[in-house]
């Protein structure tokens, strides 16, 4: 069992978690995830990493309520355990294997939609760690869901909040404000987006055609996140990639998003039906005109 | 007292009831079916059955044991050879090993070792037999990454010996292969897979799950910073193939790996579990492995009418008999000598069908089987909503990309010495699918064996 330390809800259905993971707290590296699962019939839930302790033995998860598994999970308070935490897993970003030196010759972009703001973070702190100041945006729908502002702020060079709707920081979204960096006479060498798949399809048309190279973080469906099942492969370019293994980070001028975002819907109606029965219990037998009921 | 030239029917599951649930197929034999069995045993004294078994039990003296009514007697017999008994009774390929072999199929049929085997790892279960442990300890730790087939063996093997074992699981079950792969009504999980592995721990193995070697820790920190004095890597075959045909990427094209994990592993297929599943209404799975065979009736029974697509001929089919056999009495339909050309999706990115072309077979190729050969003009279309690909595996890169010294070869899969398991790397020895590429439970088996005396040997020269 891997016991909650700490437990917090940052937005409406965002929580954050202390989880003791030794192993994976020693080892983890920004940009890899880890798989969790609640209790024995629960799902392997990926999740993408925010901090680590490696003293402490603890690593920080960030999850948004998506469907019923996350919703269990958020029902979890400290001092309870996930049954299950794998990891780390996945590739570490490219520029922890990078020259240092060479690293602080380069003007880095960070942009952050939503909860994808949680694995920004722990990237943004370790390049302040070595020395290196990223200007970050953090885009969000409105104020009440912008998350880790005040740490993000502690990290980064520049940051830079926008919300859909103008409720806090600028108004607009992630890309009007690349747009108006640039602009304003910024340049970047390298940006590096995660989000909703919307988001980073959108981030990655402006700046592929303002030619600042871009790596985006994916997050499509996965069952064991070690190579084995080929759920979460994707096309990058010519080739055919698995996100677990050869990812999560890829250049995202290549990645087929429409298909990617596809595949992400291949279980949303079996999910939602499990959403309706955690809420309702098992009164959902039809009728909503989407999911053809209980099977 | 004429010896009958056939074996003692095993009973079954009706193939109609059981085309509709997940209970085990083959019902396996009582007492008194098994004590006739082992009547047909000649107890030949050069047994040629044994040498087909890779791990070589000594099949004429626990028969012996059964024809006498000693069980508990033959259980232990087995026991000195196999960790899996419950597990290889159930998923060997005995008309390729050990029955191939047996002197009864020369003028009949062989006789039913796997039954027989069966059935006394059943008894042992049922009546709370215990492993022997080992006599003493010996003060050197090995580490053992994987917990399917070769990695239980192996661990199995070395605790007996009195080494200190810890296996470390990528997953959060135990069983490796047994728990993902195979499905519960070929090997049920809570009575069969479940209870080798408490058998394993019974032994003094200590499991660690969710550990993914290469990510969580290295070899080299097992070996530098946790003081183990050997590494046993079963990890296991990988990456799922696809075929690289149009519409491979679309939504309903599953590997079988990831069709299998979800129901088994994952247990979709029970209400109260979490993990959604596809449940079709009309599945082909390309391939004709074992794999192709469980992905094929696991489709059927979750409501599906399902197609078997293999390019060869079913002589070709590298799936055990019984597997094939089982699959067409539950009414999956085959189409032989046929190849995938495109899976056709519809608008909204969804499988809707499978074109295909018929083969002949042509000139052996490399492997000496025929190869397939298409027939001009011969394309149709098959209407299926789900796809699922049983093609093999290619190895999983994480343990041989992090440890250093460790060599692979073209298809990168670990070296290592067939007689004991020896890698590049000293004090690292490797077996199983890891080593062979997608191969059997069994020679997995055999391999942990090879390499759990190969580990004894460099423990105790050091």
């Amino acid at each position: 069992m891997y016991k909650i330390r700490g437990a917090e809800k940052l937005a409406d259905n965002i929580f954050l978690m202390d989880v003791e993971a030794q192993r994976a707290a020693r080892s983890c590296q920004p940009g890899q995830f880890v798989i969790v699962k609640t209790d024995e019939k629960g799902e392997r839930i990926p999740l993408t990493i925010c901090d680590y302790d490696r003293e402490a033995g603890t690593v920080t998860i960030v999850f948004q309520i998506v469907g019923a598994s996350t919703q269990k999970m958020a029902g979890l308070k400290a001092g309870d355990a996930f049954r299950d935490f794998t990891g780390p897993l996945g590739k570490a970003s490219e520029f922890v294997h990078e020259d240092i030196e060479k690293l602080k010759q380069k003007k880095i972009l960070f942009v952050a939609g939503g909860v994808g703001t949680a694995p920004v973070y722990p990237q943004v702190k370790w390049l302040h760690e070595h020395g290196i100041n990223a200007d970050v945006i953090v885009g969000a729908k409105n104020k009440d869901l912008l998350i880790l502002e005040q740490e993000m702020e502690a990290v980064a060079g520049n940051l830079y909040v926008t919300t859909d709707d103008g409720s806090y920081g600028r108004h607009g979204m992630v890309t009007k404000v690349i747009e108006d960096l640039v602009n304003e006479g910024n340049t970047y060498d390298e940006c590096i987006a995660i989000g909703p798949m919307i988001m980073m399809k959108f981030v990655c048309l402006l700046t592929k055609k303002l030619n600042i190279p871009t790596i985006v973080s994916m997050n499509p469906i996965m069952v064991d996140g070690t190579g084995m099942c080929g759920a979460c492969r994707l096309s990058v370019g010519d080739e055919v990639k698995f996100a677990c293994v050869d990812g999560p980070e890829f250049d995202g001028h290549l990645i087929d998003f429409g298909q990617a975002m596809k595949r992400q819907q291949m279980y949303k109606t079996d999910e939602g039906r499990a959403m309706l029965k955690l809420q309702e219990g098992d009164t959902h037998h039809g009728g909503c005109g989407q999911c053809g009921g209980d099977k | 007292m004429a010896r009958r030239m056939e074996k003692v029917p095993v009973r079954e599951q009706d193939a109609k009831v059981r085309a509709t649930n997940f209970e085990e197929v083959c019902l396996g034999y009582n007492e008194e079916e098994a004590v006739s069995e082992a009547e047909r045993c000649l107890n030949c004294k050069n047994a040629k059955c044994i040498a087909g078994c890779p791990v070589l039990i000594d099949i004429p003296a626990f028969i012996a044991e059964v024809k006498d009514g000693h069980f508990e007697k033959a259980a232990a017999v087995i026991g000195e050879s196999s960790a899996l008994p419950a597990v290889c009774g159930r998923v060997c390929p005995q008309e390729r090993q050990c029955e191939s072999r047996c002197v009864m199929g020369i003028k009949g049929e062989p006789v039913s070792i796997g039954k027989l085997e069966r059935f006394v790892a059943d008894w042992a279960r049922d009546n709370h037999i215990d492993p022997i442990l080992a006599k003493e300890k010996k003060n050197k730790k090995v580490a053992v990454i994987g917990s399917g087939p070769a990695g239980l063996t192996c661990a199995g093997d070395l605790a007996k010996m009195g080494y200190n074992v810890t296996i470390f699981e990528a997953l959060h079950e135990p069983g490796g292969v047994l728990v993902y792969g195979i499905p519960e009504f070929r090997l049920p999980k809570k009575d069969v897979v479940a209870h080798e592995v408490e058998n394993v721990k019974k032994l003094g193995v200590k499991i660690e799950t969710n550990v993914v070697i290469g990510k969580s820790t290295t070899i080299d920190e097992l070996i530098t910073e946790e003081g183990f004095d050997a590494v046993f890597i079963g990890s296991g075959a990988g990456l799922p193939k696809f075929m690289g045909i149009p519409g491979e990427q679309a939504n309903g094209v599953f590997s079988a790996n990831e069709f299998l994990t979800r129901n088994n592993l994952m247990k979709a297929f029970l209400d109260d579990y979490d993990t959604p599943i596809q449940r079709g209404k009309k599945v082909a799975v390309i391939g004709g492995g074992n794999v192709a065979m469980d992905a094929a009736r696991t489709a059927l029974r979750l409501g599906a009418e399902t197609y078997i697509v293999y390019r060869r001929s079913e002589a070709e089919l590298p799936a055990r008999v019984e597997e094939v056999h089982h699959a067409k009495e539950e009414g999956i339909n085959f189409h032989l000598l046929t190849n995938p050309t495109e899976i056709l999706v519809d608008d909204n990115g969804w499988v809707r069908g499978l074109k295909c072309v018929k083969m002949e077979l042509g000139e052996p190729d490399e492997s000496g089987r025929r190869r397939p050969v298409v027939i001009p003009g011969s394309e149709y279309e098959i209407e299926v909503d789900t796809v699922i690909m049983s093609l093999g595996t290619s190895p999983n890169p994480l343990i041989s990309a992090t440890t250093k010294g460790l060599d692979v070869n073209r298809w990168q899969c670990i070296i290592a010495d067939e007689a004991n398991g020896a890698t590049s790397k000293e004090g690292v020895y490797a077996g199983g699918d890891a080593v062979t590429g997608a191969a059997t439970v069994i020679l997995a088996m055999g391999a942990g064996k090879a390499a759990a005396s190969g580990i004894d040997k460099y423990l105790s020269s050091n």
